[in-house]
């Protein structure tokens, strides 16, 4: 899934979708987004892993949705009208959906504005697992989501083993 | 030249001659005799061979020349074709087979040159030979067949020679003054006949290379055939040429040997004066027009190995064809039909939810157009699926060679019968059973059919029957693979089992026979008391079971100890669109495919009895499980606990179970959609299907369930 992964030449500007996950903003290369869509009924599918709240149908095609809250040991989510499902498209053609809180706006930034984390930085489940790099722009600072990380299956073995 | 972009035709077409020379093999050891066979065998080496040199595989090339040289010699009536022989062939096959392999994998031959398949080969031919037949085949000399046929043919085969000679040159006037001319500067004429190996693919090519390396050292007043013939390749495996040059004999000579694949060459000086002109023979060009084609049917008549191309085309063309082999079919990427069927399946969505805006808009004047369209769409539907059907033959070809193989490698007697091999099923759906039947076969042959001594004690026919029926019952196909041998020793699986840690000892004293025999499908498990090489890794039986679940298809065994087992499995016919009842458990939708249910039964929450803590009906004599889906699918039940409940009855193999649902919406056509990754996980659920409203529904998978 290194599709993912962020490996912008320095110098490059970069479009990013700022969006809100609790209180904090995150940046989503724009590259890897197919679609954003409005909350929608998600389908339940029984005994997957909790964070995969179910499915969706996009333009015919079967998407499935994930909570990146639950994934990140947050709060349920909490649906209101701001909320949207950013629909991401890896390399390979799959298509999945994660519900974030609110979509803030697009971001351009030079890819010399973008910190990069080093990947040995990330221990433990700390919500900096999911953080690739920060970027630095007017009004602030924006954590860069580390796309592979967040839709990563997690804890395969082990749901599996539960579900079983 | 690049031949990449035909490697798939070819392959395919590598592989269905194969089949055919397997399937003519086996017939010709059963009837040595059949002339059909023999013919049939004949061409397919013949354009097997032909196709391998276009694509520059030269050792399958020669291997497969060796095969049609034997054929050639059997079907001149040299030699016949014995039992052992037979098994040469089949060796020769599976090393094409091999070559074919690695063509596939790496689009290279490799490089096995079979030599001691070769050997065996030229000993067939020596065998039983006539003297000409001897000579080893891949050094087959052109210049020598040509030799030996020509004498044979009577009438025009002495222009056939002239074709081949320099000495036969025809001379325009203004050639014959040049080379006069010539000849008067104290420049050397010399004739030169090129003999190029009949092995040879790229004639034309090596054509030119002596031109070439002549032109360098003199000039070419004159060829026979002319260039642009030779460019052509319309000439057979020599040309001759007149040259003007001021080198010596020997230069020439070396020039001509020093392309690859030229045979030989004859070189001598050529006196324009002494030559035939064209107008003083005025009968010769008639009688070189009429070689080339004479020399066809002159070395058909003297029934002598044929190898050229050309000359086997011919005669290929002459015999009747024993069955039509050409079907009038167009090879399309499957991938194309796919996107055919995606399409097919977006169009029933789209009319589904056409049939629900009108529902729900109440406007009655359009249900007409709308069934009219549901018409179209199930037909549509229909043929699409009818593309994506081949029949199961092309999986079913290659078992009697293995049965066969496996009467030597066993040492056991046993035959295959065969029926419904014409039966039609899903593309993927054939591509991926063959595996599973083979294992099957395998077993049968391996574990079912007893030994010769056992089955003498027991009365049974020497022969042991291994059958395979595979026909069409409802929306789904059958294929029942069994035997006529020992049968499933229940106690011995049970035994092993345990030993195997597989079940403990108090599990297995309350099993019964059949789930005895069930155990056979657990991983990891194999009766064979050693282990051979057919059977008996202990993968075979549980890949069996995965892979036609995998195909959403079942397995089941029947068994008697002592008279035989056979394997029933049972797969659906398509893959992608299928017949559901729709029925809605809490407050979701989910979809049962229809093939899996029984029936349907109201059953009040009294007839609820329970068999060792577990709720059972009685339904109709039977006793069967209740399972509650709400609990399965971790959802709560809408219904109060004492009002009637919907229990489908749903079918796996001969075992029943009735699932309770909330409430029945009906019974739609549904196209099934894989769940995306990460979902997939479920085991409950095998896809997933867009209904009218663009809602998403799962789809129940009921086997799982059980």
């Amino acid at each position: 899934m290194n599709e993912l992964r962020d490996n912008a030449d320095v110098g490059e500007l970069i479009q990013y979708i700022v969006i809100k996950i609790d209180d904090e903003q995150y940046g989503i290369n724009i590259k890897f987004i197919d679609n954003i869509v409005r909350m929608q009924q998600i389908t339940r599918v029984p005994k997957v892993d909790d964070y995969l709240k179910g499915v969706i149908n996009i333009r015919g095609e079967i998407v499935p949705v994930m909570s990146v809250r639950m994934k990140m040991g947050l709060s349920e989510d909490v649906i209101t009208n701001k909320s949207r499902i950013i629909i991401l498209k890896t390399e390979s053609g799959d298509l999945v959906g994660i519900i974030v809180d609110q979509v803030n706006q697009v971001l351009t930034l030079d890819a010399n504005n973008v910190e990069k984390m080093r990947y040995d930085d990330k221990k433990g489940k700390t919500n900096a697992t999911f953080v690739s790099g920060v970027g630095h722009y007017d009004g602030g600072l924006v954590s860069i989501l580390d796309l592979e990380a967040v839709v990563a299956e997690k804890d395969v073995k082990e749901k599996a083993s539960n579900a079983s | 030249m690049d031949v990449s972009q035909y490697l798939s035709v070819f392959l395919d077409e590598a592989k269905e001659h194969l089949q055919s020379l397997n399937d003519n093999i086996m017939t010709l050891e059963q009837d040595p005799e059949n002339e059909d066979c023999i013919n049939e065998i004949f061409r397919s080496a013949h354009s097997m061979k032909g196709m391998a040199g276009t694509m520059g595989y030269t050792r399958m090339q020669n291997l497969t020349h060796d095969m049609e040289d034997v054929f050639s010699d059997v079907r001149a009536g040299k030699i016949k074709i014995k039992s052992a022989d037979i098994d040469v062939l089949l060796q020769c096959l599976d090393a094409i087979q091999g070559y074919v392999d690695n063509i596939t994998e790496n689009q290279d031959e490799g490089t096995d040159e079979h030599q001691n398949i070769i050997k065996s080969l030229a000993d067939i031919r020596n065998g039983g030979a006539a003297p000409s037949g001897g000579d080893a085949p891949a050094a087959a000399a052109p210049a020598q067949s040509a030799a030996a046929s020509a004498p044979a043919a009577d009438g025009p085969a002495p222009g056939a020679d002239g074709s081949s000679d320099y000495r036969a040159i025809r001379l325009d006037p203004s050639v014959k003054s040049t080379l006069e001319e010539a000849k008067s500067q104290g420049k050397k004429i010399w004739g030169v006949t090129v003999h190029i190996q009949e092995s040879c693919i790229l004639k034309a090519a090596r054509g030119f290379l002596v031109f070439k390396g002549l032109e360098d050292i003199g000039e070419i007043a004159v060829s026979d055939p002319n260039t642009q013939d030779i460019e052509d390749e319309k000439f057979e495996f020599s040309f001759s040429l007149i040259l003007i040059t001021d080198e010596g004999k020997e230069k020439v000579e070396e020039i001509v040997k020093a392309v690859s694949e030229v045979e030989g060459c004859e070189c001598g000086e050529f006196d324009p004066s002494g030559a035939k002109s064209a107008e003083e023979k005025e009968e010769a060009p008639a009688a070189n027009a009429a070689a080339p084609a004479a020399a066809v049917p002159a070395t058909t008549e003297a029934n002598k190995p044929a190898p050229a191309a050309a000359q086997g085309q011919a005669a290929g063309g002459k015999k009747p064809a024993g069955k039509p082999v050409v079907n009038r079919t167009v090879r399309v990427d499957i991938e194309k039909l796919d996107v055919l069927m995606n399409l097919v399946s977006e169009l029933i969505i789209a009319k589904n939810s056409l049939i629900s805006a009108a529902n729900t808009s109440g406007v009655s004047n359009v249900t007409e157009q709308i069934e009219y369209l549901e018409s179209v769409t199930t037909n549509l539907h229909e043929s699409v699926m009818k593309v994506r059907m081949v029949p199961i033959e092309s999986v079913l070809q290659k078992f009697p060679r293995m049965i066969r193989d496996l009467n030597k490698t066993l040492g056991k007697k046993m035959e295959l019968t065969m029926t419904g091999e014409d039966t039609e099923m899903d593309r993927t759906v054939v591509d991926e059973i063959g595996d599973p039947l083979m294992h099957l076969i395998r077993n049968s042959a391996d574990h079912g059919i007893e030994n010769a001594e056992l089955r003498a004690q027991r009365g049974k026919p020497e022969v042991g029957q291994i059958f395979l029926h595979a026909f069409q019952d409802g929306n789904s196909v059958v294929i029942e693979v069994g035997d006529d041998g020992n049968g499933i020793d229940a106690e011995a699986v049970k035994n092993k089992a345990i030993e195997k840690g597989v079940v403990s000892p108090d599990q297995a004293a309350m099993l019964t026979e059949k789930q005895c025999v069930e155990l056979l499908f657990h991983p990891g498990f194999s009766t064979a008391k050693q282990v051979s090489e057919i059977s008996g890794r202990g993968v075979g039986l549980d890949v069996v079971k995965s892979k036609v679940e995998s195909l959403s298809g079942e397995v089941t065994v029947k068994t008697k100890l002592g008279e035989g087992s056979t394997w029933v499995i049972r797969l659906p016919l398509t893959l992608a669109i299928i017949q559901a009842l729709m029925v809605i458990i809490g407050q979701e939708k989910y979809a049962i495919p229809l093939d899996s249910i029984q029936s349907i039964e109201d059953v009040s929450p009294a007839d609820i009895k329970f068999v060792e803590n577990k709720e059972v009906i009685n339904l109709r004599g039977s006793v069967l499980p209740l399972i509650r889906l709400n609990d399965v699918l971790d959802t709560d039940s809408t219904k109060s606990p004492d009002e009637d409940m919907v229990v489908v009855i749903a079918r796996k193999g001969d075992q029943l179970a009735g699932l309770v649902i909330d409430e029945l919406m009906g019974q739609q056509e549904i196209v099934i959609k894989p769940l995306g990754k990460y979902t997939n996980k479920c085991k409950l659920i095998s896809g997933a299907t867009i209904l009218g409203d663009g809602e998403i529904a799962l789809i129940l998978d009921t086997n799982s369930i059980f």
